[in-house]
């Protein structure tokens, strides 16, 4: 018997707490698990680290994190939707490191991964390069970057099953998939969630080893 | 849409053949899609392999989105890859050209375009790895700034985005190739003078005639 994985909205309330180390799936505001952002909002745990590939926009997925001064560090490769998260930077309440977005998924690859680091080409000579080692392989210069890992990935998914194994939608799909295999504790909002062994297993995404909760669609 | 945005999109549309693989920036780099040869595909970095244009009502799908947020088709013999499938196709080759804009190239064929000094901080998002992995990088601007300020130096004065990565430069003016000896002037559009070229540049242009 495969262990059921669908927890309630209180269950997975209780994971969230100050301080957290966060990362979560986004890509123009597609593929955010914002039902769990509205959890963390309504809890108030503040002083959160956050790793995505952006901000969100104000009011609307990773945003709301932002509108509550939530975060106060944060690991992105564009801000650029979301004016007010560099209102909160000028403000000196937000730090926001950021990275080539190709380097940021592979930083967090790795991590899932079990590896200790990339070599990349992206970036040298450029903003990108400052402060990091730069390498050379077979005479080819490359950026060293450290892995990404985060206590806890925010996953959204277009259909899960009981087990976690996930499939996802279009360009929903983005850092989602790499994010699952990256955290020690992974929760999912599914769109759709089904019984074990209706999802075609050469279909999985995410194979549900990776995950450990999901939260329920019933009210 | 402006005459000068067309031409430029047009152009570069040219450039392209059934079985390459091109990803196209927002601005006037997205208007090239409206040009382009049947069989090029379009390549997107939040992982949309095969993109078409804008659902017609009713058809829209807000989960097949272009990297510019704006919902598109999934043409046939189009695929989905996550984030990182999106870019191992970028650095490994795979991608015959990205076109995007920029705020200044220089003769080198460095490229900023992502950050103005104290401007509102936006991030690089993609445009980094596209320009350091594409096979061929084509930037598509408006010759001059706003303001009237070249946008082709002979040094970039903004943070980068890539270092000596571009091959081809086309402004409303001509089209314009990055070469080891400088910014050589392929072409000029109709009508153009070579003069008015030289006058709106800061660097030293080749001119083959």
């Amino acid at each position: 018997m495969v262990k059921n994985k669908i927890y309630s909205k209180a269950e997975i309330a209780e994971k969230f707490h100050d301080g957290m180390k966060l990362m979560a799936g986004i890509f123009a505001c597609r593929g955010c698990a914002d039902r769990l952002v509205d959890i963390i909002v309504e809890k108030g745990c503040k002083d959160l680290e956050l790793i995505a590939n952006d901000a969100g926009d104000p009011g609307v997925a990773l945003g709301k994190l932002y509108d509550a001064h939530l975060v106060t560090k944060a690991h992105h490769s564009h801000i650029g939707m979301n004016p007010y998260v560099t209102e909160l930077i000028n403000q000196g309440i937000l730090t926001v490191n950021l990275y080539p977005q190709g380097t940021l998924v592979e930083k967090i690859r790795a991590g899932g991964a079990g590896l200790g680091g990339v070599l990349t080409k992206t970036g040298l000579g450029t903003m990108a390069q400052e402060g990091r080692q730069v390498m050379e392989v077979d005479g080819q210069q490359y950026i060293f970057e450290k892995p990404f890992r985060a206590e806890i990935a925010l996953i959204r998914a277009a259909k899960a099953d009981k087990s976690g194994n996930l499939v996802y939608k279009g360009s929903a799909r983005n850092f989602n998939p790499v994010m699952a295999m990256a955290a020690d504790l992974v929760i999912v909002q599914a769109d759709e969630i089904v019984d074990v062994g209706t999802i075609d297993p050469e279909a999985v995404i995410t194979p549900g080893v990776f995950v450990d909760m999901i939260l329920t669609n019933e009210e | 849409m402006s005459d000068a945005k067309e031409l430029i999109a047009r152009k570069i549309a040219s450039f392209f053949h059934a079985g390459d693989v091109v990803n196209l920036g927002i601005g006037i780099p997205g208007l090239v899609r409206n040009y382009i040869e049947e069989g090029v595909q379009l390549h997107a970095e939040n992982g949309l392999l095969g993109y078409g244009g804008s659902p017609k009502p009713g058809e829209e799908e807000p989960d097949y989105v272009n990297a510019g947020g704006q919902m598109v088709t999934l043409l046939p013999g189009a695929s989905v890859s996550d984030s990182a499938g999106a870019f191992a196709l970028v650095r490994s080759g795979k991608l015959t050209a990205v076109v995007l804009g920029a705020l200044q190239v220089d003769a080198e064929g460095s490229i900023a375009n992502w950050s103005i000094p104290g401007g509102r901080i936006m991030g690089m998002g993609g445009a980094m790895d596209l320009v350091s992995g594409a096979k061929q990088v084509i930037v598509a601007m408006e010759h001059n700034a706003k303001n009237g300020a070249p946008k082709i130096l002979s040094r970039c004065s903004w943070p980068l985005t890539g270092y000596k990565v571009v091959d081809i430069i086309v402004t409303e003016l001509g089209v314009f190739d990055i070469t080891a000896n400088g910014v050589v002037v392929r072409e000029l559009f109709p009508n153009i003078k070579k003069e008015d070229v030289i006058k709106r540049t800061e660097t030293r242009l080749i001119f083959n005639d």
